[in-house]
């Protein structure tokens, strides 16, 4: 049972308080995602009490929830009308928040099939920087007026706002799913997740750990026919590898050395960096887990492939985290955090790229 | 170009009730021509509205009287298409459809797909977001584009996105699309290709009220299927479009509904069968099944043809475009249907039901004088119903200039500012395509003077004009 309990008024008179004192507010729900985001400045502002499902219409795909509903809650409710969340997000957490999910911007092995956090965002509240209640978007698929800030927000790690109510599209769930599995080195890997990612599968992962993983959903005859055509075996424990690679707890993730997040074309080869890899979203998205390959090297190669890095759990606190941005585009940055937050009270110094 | 005759081809895009000659339009064919042009319109403080092929609807592309008309048409080559990566990255003034028949080799194609796909560019796609009848399960054009390249209208050339799935910093490729030419100049566009499905088919389901088609809809997306394509037609636009394409369809009934399924066969079978019951559970009239590619093609070619086959029965129309929570169908519809007797104007029907973008057509006589104004109110009002059942007031075609009054319903001063401050990051000096788009508070504290809704007044902290 989720608590229905409206706390925007209080959100938004601190952000107001804080506003008018130039102190900076530093925004949480349930902290899973703190070692990504980081902790920011400032006073702590929680989203916690701010809970309830405010919209949810199965027939409509859409549901609109407040920013400190559980999101394990919120995935419970669509689970029991047969939807789910396309993104597949990571909880990272039993304290994972609907807030921190859209703030934080993470998506699951579904990602490249189902799309983003910010594909499935419609609407949004949120206070700014001013003390403001806003609303953009809203409740329908479709929508172009004005300019899209409610898909701003997803992944702004709440330094432009402090979300309040988020809406996004929710997908129905596949009336069936399967998991096949072949042994092949990485670079077979890569051939077969380019050929089969263009002809059409209805795939919903695939994902290469030393073997390479397909995850196929859809009505029971279409993934019964696409098994036939790729082969392959069949894993015990489909569910646990998927789950192990969206909550990062597959072994992969518990080595040492420090954990990068690479995003990329899914066919380029970026095989000069020292560590071990593992490749997700069929090849959109690759993790390097390294004592060797230094931040500098990994930046330029990610660059160089037409993608970015970043340094998503770090043996060293203090080590630079993203690459810096282009004086144009970061000095763009600033300036959009300026209009969202002239005084810098909201999560200051978060977001790197904008600091 | 300068003089008058030049200029004529220019005066209007496709919403031609408006027309205003630009003060000269220049068709530069590099970059760095870009770069002049917009460094020099900042020097010396001169608007500038870019334009691609003119097909938008709503007078985003409208010239200003004192200002440049930058036409962006011979940014017209696909520069690559990379099927490995499944993307192209081509120049603004490349056609929509150009960019499928160009994947089509490698068995792949772009999703969006608007109804002028034939002629509308990508830059204008970006520009507007534009969705079309797939966007219900293959999204609007943001879901659609990995990286836009712009310039600034100081001449900066800016990245936006990467060639991977996401980008580091703020997501503001999400704000360029729909941005309506506000916030930069778009000179290259990477788009994500997907694979061509291996076979598609349509159900045509007629029905006996429009309440029970909508309910239909709201049925098959219930069901737990997101078919390619969920469209509807009420009776006027049935009859006006079969009298016109001759498609077959029931004309005598009160609505139609397509429904598409795409993807592998299997798949399609399994879905089809399953719309085709919820569809007969709904009280369908009858349903019929596309048996091969013509067929789905005829099925569709009403559909297709529905703007100009209106256009047949009346001298003029005006198309509007709100979008509703789907659930809301009928009963604005059926409000729909009572304004349309208030104003003494018929009003047909033909909308992407699958993600509730309504187009209402209102049909008048430009050469009745009052007659276009009656209709533009009527436009208005059925745009303020949209925003009040939880809807907005532009689905695709975007606001231009046409819908800055209904801005003011849907939005409060709050969000406007906020707007304008978003617009003053990329261009402080309001120089690209001003007066488009976002209405300025002045504008809301008037029209609100004459629409006071509810008894509340919009932007009280305004002085009354």
């Amino acid at each position: 049972m989720i608590r229905d309990n409206d706390d925007s008024a209080n959100l938004a008179g601190r952000a107001l308080e804080a506003c008018v004192r130039g102190e900076p507010l530093r925004i949480h729900g349930g902290g899973s995602k703190t070692f990504y985001s980081g902790t920011g400045e400032g006073r702590a502002l929680s989203t916690l009490a701010h809970t309830g499902i405010v919209h949810y219409e199965p027939t409509e795909l859409v549901l609109t929830a407040r920013s400190g509903t559980p999101l394990a809650a919120i995935e419970a409710v669509l689970a029991e009308s047969g939807q789910m969340l396309g993104f597949e997000p990571p909880h990272f957490g039993s304290g994972a928040t609907w807030g921190g999910t859209v703030a934080c911007g993470l998506s699951g092995p579904r990602r490249p099939w189902g799309g983003g956090v910010r594909d499935a965002v419609l609407g949004c509240r949120i206070v700014n920087g001013r003390g403001e209640v806003l609303s953009f978007g809203g409740q329908v698929m479709k929508n172009v007026a004005g300019f899209d800030v409610s898909r701003l927000m997803a992944g702004a790690l709440g330094t432009l706002g402090l979300l309040l109510e988020i809406s996004v599209k929710v997908l129905p769930r596949p009336e069936c799913e399967t998991t096949l599995c072949f042994d092949c080195s990485s670079v077979e890997a890569q051939e077969r997740m380019i050929r089969w990612g263009g002809v059409g599968l209805p795939l919903t992962g695939m994902a290469w750990d030393g073997r390479l993983h397909l995850r196929l959903a859809g009505p029971a005859q279409a993934v019964l026919a696409a098994a036939r055509r790729v082969g392959g075996d069949r894993p015990v424990a489909p569910e646990a590898l998927w789950n192990g690679l969206r909550e990062q707890t597959h072994h992969f993730f518990s080595g040492e050395g420090d954990l990068w997040r690479l995003s990329l074309p899914p066919a380029v080869d970026i095989g000069s960096l020292s560590g071990d890899w593992l490749i997700d979203w069929g090849g959109a998205q690759r993790w390097l887990r390294t004592a060797v390959s230094g931040p500098d090297a990994v930046f330029a190669a990610a660059r160089a492939a037409g993608g970015h890095a970043r340094l998503f759990r770090g043996a060293n606190s203090t080590a630079t985290r993203c690459a810096p941005l282009a004086p144009a585009l970061a000095a763009l940055h600033r300036r959009v955090k300026a209009a969202f937050d002239p005084v810098g009270i909201l999560n200051r110094g978060l977001c790197q790229e904008a600091s | 170009m300068s003089a008058p005759e030049d200029l004529r081809p220019f005066e209007c895009d496709a919403l031609s009730a408006y027309t205003v000659l630009p003060w000269i339009a220049v068709l530069p064919e590099t970059v760095e021509q870009v770069r002049a042009v917009l460094r020099l319109c900042h020097s010396q403080k001169v608007p500038v509205v870019a334009r691609g092929a003119g097909t938008g609807l709503s007078g985003g592309a409208l010239p200003v009287a004192e200002g440049v008309l930058l036409s962006l048409a011979k940014f017209n080559r696909i520069l690559e298409v990379d099927p490995a990566n499944r993307l192209a990255r081509v120049q603004p003034g490349v056609r929509n459809l150009a960019i499928s028949e160009a994947a089509a080799p490698f068995g792949l194609y772009y999703a969006p797909d608007p109804s002028s796909q034939v002629a509308c560019t990508i830059g204008g796609n970006v520009a507007e977001n534009s969705g079309g009848v797939h966007c219900l399960k293959y999204g609007l054009t943001v879901h659609n584009v990995l990286q836009v390249t712009l310039l600034t209208i100081e001449g900066e050339l800016l990245t936006l996105g990467s060639l991977g799935l996401d980008s580091p910093g703020y997501d503001l490729l999400a704000v360029i699309n729909g941005s309506e030419g506000l916030l930069g100049v778009i000179v290259e566009v990477v788009v994500k290709l997907l694979p061509a499905p291996e076979t598609a088919r349509t159900l045509l389901a007629a029905f006996d009220s429009i309440e029970a088609a909508g309910k239909a809809v709201a049925g098959v997306i219930g069901a737990g299927l997101l078919p390619a394509g969920l469209e509807m037609m009420d009776k006027l636009t049935l009859r006006a479009t079969e009298e016109f394409v001759h498609a077959g369809y029931p004309v005598d009934a009160a609505a139609v509904v397509l429904c598409e399924m795409d993807g592998m066969a299997e798949q399609v079978e399994a879905e089809i069968a399953q719309a085709r019951a919820v569809l007969a559970a709904h009280g369908a009239l009858e349903v019929r099944e596309s048996r091969d590619e013509a067929e789905r093609r005829k099925f569709w070619a009403g559909r297709k043809a529905a703007f100009p086959a209106v256009g047949r029965i009346a001298p003029d129309y005006y198309c509007i475009d709100g979008t509703i929570p789907r659930k809301r169908l009928a009963e604005v519809l059926g409000r729909i249907g009572e304004l349309s007797e208030q104003f003494g104007l018929a009003v047909g029907n033909v909308f992407h039901a699958g993600d509730g973008n309504l187009h209402p057509l209102i049909l008048y006589d430009a050469s009745h004088p009052g007659e276009l104004e009656r209709a533009e109110a009527l436009g208005e009002e059925i745009l303020t119903l949209c925003v009040e059942v939880g809807g907005t007031v532009t689905g695709e075609h975007g606001v231009g200039i046409e819908k800055l009054n209904p801005m003011c319903v849907q939005f409060g001063a709050p969000e406007l500012r906020q707007f304008h401050s978003l617009k003053a990051v990329f261009d402080a000096g309001g120089l690209l395509n001003p007066g488009k788009a976002v209405p300025t508070l002045a504008r809301c504290a008037e029209f609100g003077r004459v629409h006071v809704h509810g008894g509340r007044l919009r932007c009280p902290e305004l002085e009354r004009f």
